[in-house]
């Protein structure tokens, strides 16, 4: 299944604003922070991690969801936040903890919560396993349509909540899939240094699921796997376990200083920048022009400076609504 | 012996007719745990579930507590009211994630946009020699860490009642059942906690302490088991001419403070049993309840008895060493007297 020209144009679209994105986000996280690194100065405080370089996954996955369906996330959120549509304006001014945010600033870059589009990350590695999953079981019960998709670390596959809920999913033929982006990182440690085996779609097998790697960070190649996986489960076929390589620009944090990379890995992954190859390959094989994704371009850069001008230009919450919104 | 019209009730039974009738009337709520479904519950309190809704409302699952407390936790969001059952309290250990940093911090951290209406139901207590992962009440641990309420019925009455009210409330609730009290003839069984039961749905309202018995000497304030070594201590002191006024706590979060300051206010003496650890837990939240509002109405140094700082022994004699029971209750008050 090859992506339509419209697809295309989407997926292309939303990985540019998802870069741009981070790029503000970069720049204006070490205001405040310098010469002397302090998490918790400048507008945004609080760490920080960057999706450069994985918004092949966010993108190709995200092409076959709809508002309803379900996505839980984890600590590196915005790409796939972005590509389930979550309101970048609120996503934006929860980042900054503003009164406008998402969540009126309780949570932060790593608890975005938006109920619109069935959004929400956390911070915990492998926690969004139980609560897609549960939210499958919901929909299965309630015979409403809509599939689940937990997006993880390949560092998560290493935790007994990740294995329990693939269990609950595939044992009780779930609409769910789990999509691994494997960056070949957990913070510091290399993939082959925390796992027994290289392939993670192969751990499908203890679960009795079908599962699958892509290779290549290729957004094409992810949503064709992606759009498999999705069908499946919108046709009551259970769960889906994909691994994708994908690569991470950025260091875990902002503020981590990479000394664990080996020398010339950050250029190698740099000159394999999906968002250039998507573009040149758009433009061979005619499925863009060079003015459409420039506008393309164009409209994400104003769309992502729109929403930092309004996390900037908002107010911060008043300090007693700390104490809010405990209970329902 | 039954007067006319009354219908006792333990509290496993209690507790299966309220989820029996919310489950009537709403096509939302649905039960999942170990267990659960042709088994009734190790305890009882879903005996006969399975038969009325099926397997698919009446849950078994794996033995994978984080992955079914997630799961409620991703229902309860997304329209669902999940009733889960975690089988002891004691394996918490193996799922808190799920617990303290879902399901009770997803309301906050959406800023209440999203909501997670769901029962954490779950046993508590010891006194039966089952050693210290199947004993524990930890009601502090709950209690402690902000976005769960927490209930703790005495008495089936308010077991059905606080179970209608946890399914219908839109915040987490953590509904501690005590083994003792639960009316399984095999963990023993305290015969104060059967009582009438009305046929018809009704609540009792969770952050809301009783007064189940009156005085104007002394103060008990307890939960759950400890409510019946409470009232069976007040009989004691009754016939030493001395009232005592117990208080069941019925909730810990939120927390009846008035009653608790009211109570002492007018009999100057406070004694907290907690089936719970001593320190940093419940006993010291209910004396500071006091102390810190108003201290000139202590006529004595307060007294808490409470499981010491130790890990629950299995040996009968080690375990009834650490128990509270009536006869400390009393000694606390000679202690308080004599002071």
């Amino acid at each position: 299944m090859t992506p339509t020209r419209e697809d295309q144009h989407w997926m292309y679209h939303n990985m540019v604003t998802s870069r741009r994105f981070e790029e503000a986000i970069a720049k204006i996280y070490f205001d405040g922070k310098s010469p002397v690194f302090n998490m918790a100065n400048g507008p945004i405080p609080g760490e920080m991690h960057l999706s450069d370089g994985q918004e092949p996954v966010a993108v190709g996955v995200c092409a076959h969801l709809n508002p309803e369906d379900i996505v839980t996330a984890t600590h590196r959120p915005h790409h796939q936040a972005i590509a389930k549509g979550v309101d970048l304006d609120k996503m934006a001014a929860e980042i900054f903890g503003k009164k406008t945010g998402l969540s009126g600033g309780r949570g932060g870059h790593m608890h975005i919560f938006d109920a619109d589009v069935n959004f929400a990350c956390s911070g915990i590695i492998a926690q969004g396993m139980g609560p897609a999953v549960g939210a499958a079981l919901s929909r299965k019960m309630q015979g409403k349509p809509g599939v689940a998709v937990a997006f993880l670390g390949e560092g998560a596959v290493n935790q007994g909540a990740w294995h329990e809920a693939m269990n609950l999913a595939a044992v009780w033929n779930l609409p769910f899939v789990c999509v691994i982006e494997d960056n070949s990182w957990g913070i510091s440690v290399p993939k082959e240094a925390s796992t027994a085996i290289a392939n993670n779609a192969d751990r499908a097998a203890a679960y009795g699921i079908k599962g699958m790697r892509i290779e290549g960070n290729d957004p094409y190649a992810i949503y064709e796997a992606a759009g498999e996986a999705i069908a499946r489960a919108r046709a009551g076929e259970g769960p889906t376990l994909l691994e994708v390589e994908t690569y991470r620009l950025a260091g875990h944090f902002m503020g981590d200083a990479e000394g664990y990379r080996p020398e010339g890995e950050k250029d190698d992954l740099f000159a394999k920048d999906p968002i250039p190859k998507m573009r040149a390959r758009m433009l061979a094989e005619g499925a863009a022009t060079e003015a459409e994704l420039d506008a393309i371009e164009a409209e994400s850069a104003a769309r992502v400076e729109a929403a930092i001008t309004f996390a900037r230009n908002s107010e911060d919450p008043a300090p007693e609504d700390a104490l809010t919104a405990v209970f329902a | 012996m039954n007067k006319p019209n009354e219908r006792k009730l333990t509290i496993a039974r209690a507790m299966a007719e309220a989820m029996q009738q919310e489950m009537q009337i709403d096509p939302s709520v649905f039960v999942m745990g170990e267990d659960i479904g042709a088994l009734g519950g190790v305890y009882g309190n879903t005996r006969g579930l399975l038969d009325e809704f099926g397997p698919e409302r009446i849950r078994d699952t794996p033995i994978s507590e984080t992955a079914f407390i997630g799961a409620a936790v991703g229902a309860a969001q997304d329209g669902m009211r999940p009733v889960v059952e975690l089988m002891f309290v004691d394996f918490f250990g193996v799922c808190f994630d799920a617990i303290y940093n879902l399901m009770a911090k997803n309301t906050y951290f959406s800023g209440g946009n999203f909501k997670v209406p769901m029962v954490l139901m779950t046993s508590t207590g010891g006194g039966y020699s089952d050693a210290g992962q199947h004993s524990q009440c930890v009601y502090g641990t709950f209690a402690h860490l902000p976005g769960m309420k927490v209930v703790a019925p005495s008495n089936a009455y308010d077991a059905k009642g606080l179970m209608t009210a946890a399914i219908r409330d839109d915040s987490p609730v953590v509904y501690m059942y005590h083994k003792s009290l639960q009316g399984m003839g095999w963990l023993g069984t305290e015969a104060g906690a059967t009582v009438h039961v009305p046929e018809e749905t009704y609540t009792v309202e969770i952050g809301k302490a009783k007064v189940v018995r009156p005085g104007k000497d002394v103060t008990i304030v307890s939960l759950g088991m400890g409510v019946h070594n409470a009232l069976k201590a007040a009989a004691k002191l009754e016939q030493q001419g001395v009232e005592a006024e117990v208080i069941d706590l019925v909730s810990l979060v939120p927390l009846d403070r008035d009653t608790i300051r009211a109570s002492v206010a007018k009999t100057g003496r406070l004694i907290v049993v907690d089936e719970d650890y001593m320190s940093y837990g419940v006993s010291g939240e209910i004396i500071a309840t006091v102390t810190e509002h108003d201290i000139s109405v202590l006529k004595a140094a307060p007294k808490r008895i409470a499981f010491p700082d130790v890990p629950i022994p299995f040996a009968r004699v080690l375990e009834q060493h650490c128990l509270p029971n009536p006869d400390k209750i009393v000694a606390a008050w000679d202690e308080m007297k004599a002071a």
